[in-house]
């Protein structure tokens, strides 16, 4: 019999259809596959054994009464931990949510429960999505697949590396400055981030709302756009979500041609800090897209240097005044609350426990962004910011349909090397924070293992926003050839 | 105290600004679907978006929006085309997420004014902003002697209020008098009640202002150190609070002390104000855009619907009153309070005299619909029937007497009122050949009467004509009845 954690998640969801197993099998393949390998690789914070058992059951009970099952039904899923699932821890990472159970479903959860998918559990990541190696988490560090002692990526390394390690074939991330690209760049699997309010945002617990965008993770394009239709769409609770028609990325990710498309190579995007062997496959596959047909110019974004530092100081603005919330005096975690201490000293004592140091050097820059006397110096200045990146993808959308870079300046770092170095850590997020301030579509799709050290490198696909679709088609056409020539990346990786 | 108010007033003029907020009578709350109705159990009415849970987001309120508008163009304001919420970040246990979503810089509608009538003059008090805000919860103390947070034994939160829609109305400071600014706020109030965006019931909170207050010396036109002054939730209070302030400015000032820049709480009780925070604690809001909510861009023409939906505001409607119907403002305060002025406005455009219409609306049929416990507008009888069975009484075809059954039987039947004077044969009989008869027949029985009235008494001659109405049982038009009772007798009449 076939391993049935190894299916694509198309063919997992037309197996289940067929009757050729039923839901439940593969769902407890997956569990088994978890309980096997997870104690190495802690890609989940919680595995929900009944709830991924019940959905899967319903599953095949609507298959026995006859009815139509969707594209994704009986697909088993890892979520983020960032999403609230009624009834179902939900950490962010954080010990200060510890024990919380939401009493809503996110509208992302609901979806997928709607859908038939069967969610597996919540995965780790860096607390509240701080980070780029999950190393933030404060349940302790995700580890890579393909090298056990390197980091699967940030803040989704826990779903990046349930893909990876073929524990699931769908994960839901969530994606502020490269959270889902940059974790699937270094673990050799998919991630895309839709154009921002492509994905509700209601029940995602919020980084910086500015930014945050929810998108599907998988082992490949078109099961990754299968996912995005799935969660896609307007949403009524989320006032910035787009109540427009989901761009058609399954029938672009199924067209997979690239005749005639115009792709543009930031120039920006090279140089110093990138390591030779992604700048090799990134050229490797920028000459692989040419001979595929595409018409291949290069493009200069002047503003993306300044990406960065724009981010950095938007982000902990947005998300000092989110992440005030967490006060102990609703829910989560509580300490000093002895009868003798005021709510105010409650509050500090259970902050200062509850957050990490990350967190807290966030907050702490962000409250100083956005005092009064520095607003205009340090918040103001880094929307300006904003929008010349934004008129600089403008400007370069007028002569390219997509842009490319590699999603990441280097491929996975060892676990520990850059967590006493934040601006090292910054680094791995160079080339992914762009979308996120424009606001743009932009998606992570493998391009090989860089010759040194023999780990997977990702190309990063840029679309305008509500051209969701662009990336899809070229990132599709890309991924047929690269396996043709290469075989599937992750044939590669390590038996756990 | 050592200064009176009046030693106060003769070396100090007061300057006064004005924040009021009003709850508006939206049914759902500001970002969320959840009711906003008074007195549910504690945290009934929410939801994990006006709870602040995580992963929740706020959607805004269409009809908060509107309300807004609404006192804005009422209040002469310029309506922004474009402008956005803002996070006002600040740590409370009644605040679910620890910052309120407000309006910053960029309120829905700036530069208006207000004119306050009073005691025949009219005050213009200038409008800075009318911006849209979200409630806070409420905090209950337990086990303290004050029901304040020093001394309590612990605090029990009530979310039911947090996420109300709050509207602040902020004046510059152009108020000079204790009574003036007592009387702005019962206008906005009025404003407020007129267009129809909260029911303003003080008792409950819809209405709680805050007052600025400083003093500059008698004829400067330099502006002092103030006071803000906070929990003024009546309109008595308003100038207690401000009457207190000047006392307590002026000998502090006097005693050449400064005043300092800071929060006070009125008290209810005592009339006396007392300091809030401090300076050390002074908040640094942090505002900035609030990202969770798309801008409110309020398109033209939807600007220029609302304000021709504008009802009459009440300051006009009170002067077009005295010029056009010769109402006095007395008059108008009653039958406003009594919630008949539009009743007799329509009756009034049915055609009736306004007087008669103010008689009628303020005294049979406001009796009527207290008698049966229901709003005038609720009686079942309408401003046309009034004016109909006004023009009957003019007319002569029916006595007060016989108007006042005919309004008991259209509350009864739910008939017009010429139905009712049909079916209960109400009809004055103003016709001399047949009134003569009954005229003769009530002088040959009360000769000594008639004796009188024929020696000059006419008063006398109401027992004679009280008679003559018995007898037509109250049909007769009183006034043909008098004349031809003094015809008969031989006495001309005054």
């Amino acid at each position: 019999m076939t391993d049935l954690t190894r299916l694509t998640a198309a063919e997992t969801a037309r197996v289940v259809r067929d009757g050729e197993a039923s839901a439940v099998d593969v769902a407890q393949a997956h569990l088994d596959r978890i309980a096997a390998v997870d104690e190495r690789v802690h890609a989940f914070l919680h595995v929900d054994i009944e709830g991924a058992l019940g959905a899967a059951r319903a599953v095949d009970e609507r298959r026995a009464a006859g009815d139509d099952l969707g594209p994704l039904a009986g697909v088993p899923l890892a979520l983020k931990d960032v999403f609230t699932m009624a009834g179902v821890p939900t950490t962010c990472g954080s010990k200060i949510l510890e024990g919380w159970r939401p009493p809503y479903d996110a509208t992302v959860t609901r979806r997928l429960k709607d859908a038939g998918l069967v969610i597996l559990g919540k995965t780790n990541m860096d607390e509240f999505a701080m980070g780029s190696s999950t190393e933030n988490s404060a349940y302790g560090p995700t580890r890579n697949p393909w090298d056990l002692d390197r980091i699967p990526g940030g803040s989704g390394g826990g779903s990046s590396a349930s893909l990876a390690a073929f524990m699931a074939p769908l994960a839901i991330g969530t994606d502020t400055g490269g959270s889902i690209r940059q974790p699937a760049a270094v673990t050799g699997t998919v991630g895309a981030k839709p154009t921002y309010g492509g994905v509700s945002r209601y029940g995602l617990v919020a980084l910086a709302s500015s930014l945050d965008q929810a998108g599907p993770c998988a082992r490949n394009v078109l099961d990754a756009a299968l996912l995005h239709e799935v969660i896609a769409g307007h949403d009524p609770f989320d006032s910035t979500s787009i109540d427009r028609p989901v761009p058609e990325v399954v029938a672009a990710a199924r067209r997979g041609d690239v005749q005639g498309m115009r792709v543009g190579v930031v120039r920006e995007f090279a140089g110093e800090g990138y390591q030779a062997g992604v700048q090799q496959r990134f050229t490797e596959a920028v000459e692989l897209i040419s001979s595929l047909g595409a018409d291949v110019v290069e493009v200069s974004c002047p503003h993306f240097d300044y990406a960065l530092a724009a981010y950095y100081l938007i982000l902990p603005s947005e998300c000092s005044s989110n992440l005030a919330r967490f006060d102990a005096m609703r829910y989560g975690l509580r300490v000093g609350d002895d009868g003798t201490r005021s709510a105010e000293e409650v509050m500090s004592l259970t902050r200062e426990a509850g957050f990490g140091d990350e967190v807290k050097r966030r907050i702490i820059l962000g409250t100083y962004a956005l005092s009064s006397g520095y607003y205009d110096a340090y918040y103001g200045q880094a929307q300006k910011v904003r929008t010349l990146i934004t008129d600089d993808f403008t400007k370069a959308f007028e002569t390219c349909d997509v842009l490319v870079s590699p999603t990441t300046p280097t491929t996975a770092f060892r676990i520990g090397e850059r967590v006493d170095d934040p601006l090292a850590m910054y680094l791995a997020d160079l080339c992914t924070i762009p979308s996120n301030l424009s606001g743009g579509a932009a998606m992570s799709v493998p391009c090989g293992l860089a010759p040194e050290d023999g780990l997977p490198v990702g190309l990063q696909v840029m679309a305008p926003a509500l051209a969701d679709d662009r990336m899809y088609r070229l990132a599709a056409a890309f991924e047929a050839a690269h396996t043709e020539a290469h075989g599937p990346i992750l044939d590669g990786a390590p038996a756990l | 105290m050592t200064v009176t108010l009046d030693d106060a007033l003769a070396r100090w003029s007061p300057v006064i600004g004005m924040e009021t907020h009003v709850e508006l009578g939206t049914r759902s709350k500001m970002f969320c679907g959840c009711p906003t109705t008074f007195g549910a159990p504690p945290n009934a009415n929410t939801c994990p978006v006006c709870l602040g849970l995580p992963g929740a987001l706020p959607v805004a309120n269409e009809a908060a929006i509107r309300y807004t508008i609404l006192i804005g163009l009422a209040l002469h304001c310029s309506i922004a085309p474009w402008c956005r919420f803002a996070r006002k970040n600040y740590f409370y246990p009644d605040m679910p997420k620890n910052f309120q979503i407000s309006q910053y810089d960029e309120p829905l509608c700036v530069d208006g004014w207000l004119d306050v009538e009073m005691d025949g003059q009219t005050h213009r008090v200038e409008i800075e902003r009318v911006h849209l805000e979200e409630d806070t919860g409420k905090s209950l103390h337990v086990g303290g002697a004050t029901g304040r947070i020093h001394g309590a034994d612990h605090s029990l939160v009530d979310y039911n209020r947090a996420g109300i829609p709050l509207v602040e109305i902020v004046t510059r400071p152009d108020i000079y008098s204790a009574e003036v600014a007592k009387a702005y706020v019962a206008a906005l109030r009025d404003v407020v009640r007129a267009i129809g965006a909260s029911d303003v019931k003080m008792e409950e909170g819809s209405l709680r202002c805050d007052v600025n207050v400083s003093l500059r010396p008698a004829g400067a036109d330099t502006l002092g150190t103030r006071a803000e002054v906070k929990n003024v939730n009546s309109l008595r209070s308003v100038e207690r609070a401000v009457r207190h302030e000047i006392v307590r400015q002026a000998e502090r000032l006097d005693a050449g002390q400064r005043i300092v820049q800071e929060t006070r709480h009125f008290h209810e009780d005592t009339g006396t104000t007392t300091p809030g925070r401090s300076k050390e604690e002074a908040q640094d809001y942090r505002y900035f855009p609030e990202p969770d909510l798309v801008p409110i861009a309020p398109d033209a023409a939807w600007i220029e619907e609302l304000r021709s939906s504008l009802p009459e505001m009440p300051v006009e409607r009170r002067r077009r009153l005295t010029a056009e119907l010769g109402l006095s403002e007395v008059d108008q305060a009653a039958m406003s309070n009594a919630g008949v002025l539009d009743l007799v406005l329509a009756t009034v455009d049915a055609g009736a005299p306004a007087a008669d219409a103010r008689n009628w609306w303020l005294g049979d049929l406001l009796a009527r619909a207290n008698a049966a416990d229901v709003d005038p507008g609720e009686l079942g009888v309408t401003p046309a029937q009034v004016a109909r069975v006004c023009a009957m009484v003019t007319d002569g075809t029916l006595t007060a007497t016989m108007a006042k059954e005919v309004f008991a039987g259209v509350v009864e039947t739910g008939d017009d009122p010429d139905a009712v004077v049909a079916a209960k044969g109400l009809r004055q009989v103003s016709d001399v050949d047949a009134l003569g008869a009954a005229v003769d027949e009530a002088i040959a029985e009360q000769p000594a009467v008639a004796q009188k009235v024929r020696d000059g008494k006419t008063a006398a001659a109401g027992a004679l004509v009280g008679a003559v109405m018995r007898a037509t049982r109250g049909q007769a038009n009183a006034a043909v009845v008098r004349t031809l009772v003094l015809e008969r007798l031989g006495v001309p009449e005054a």
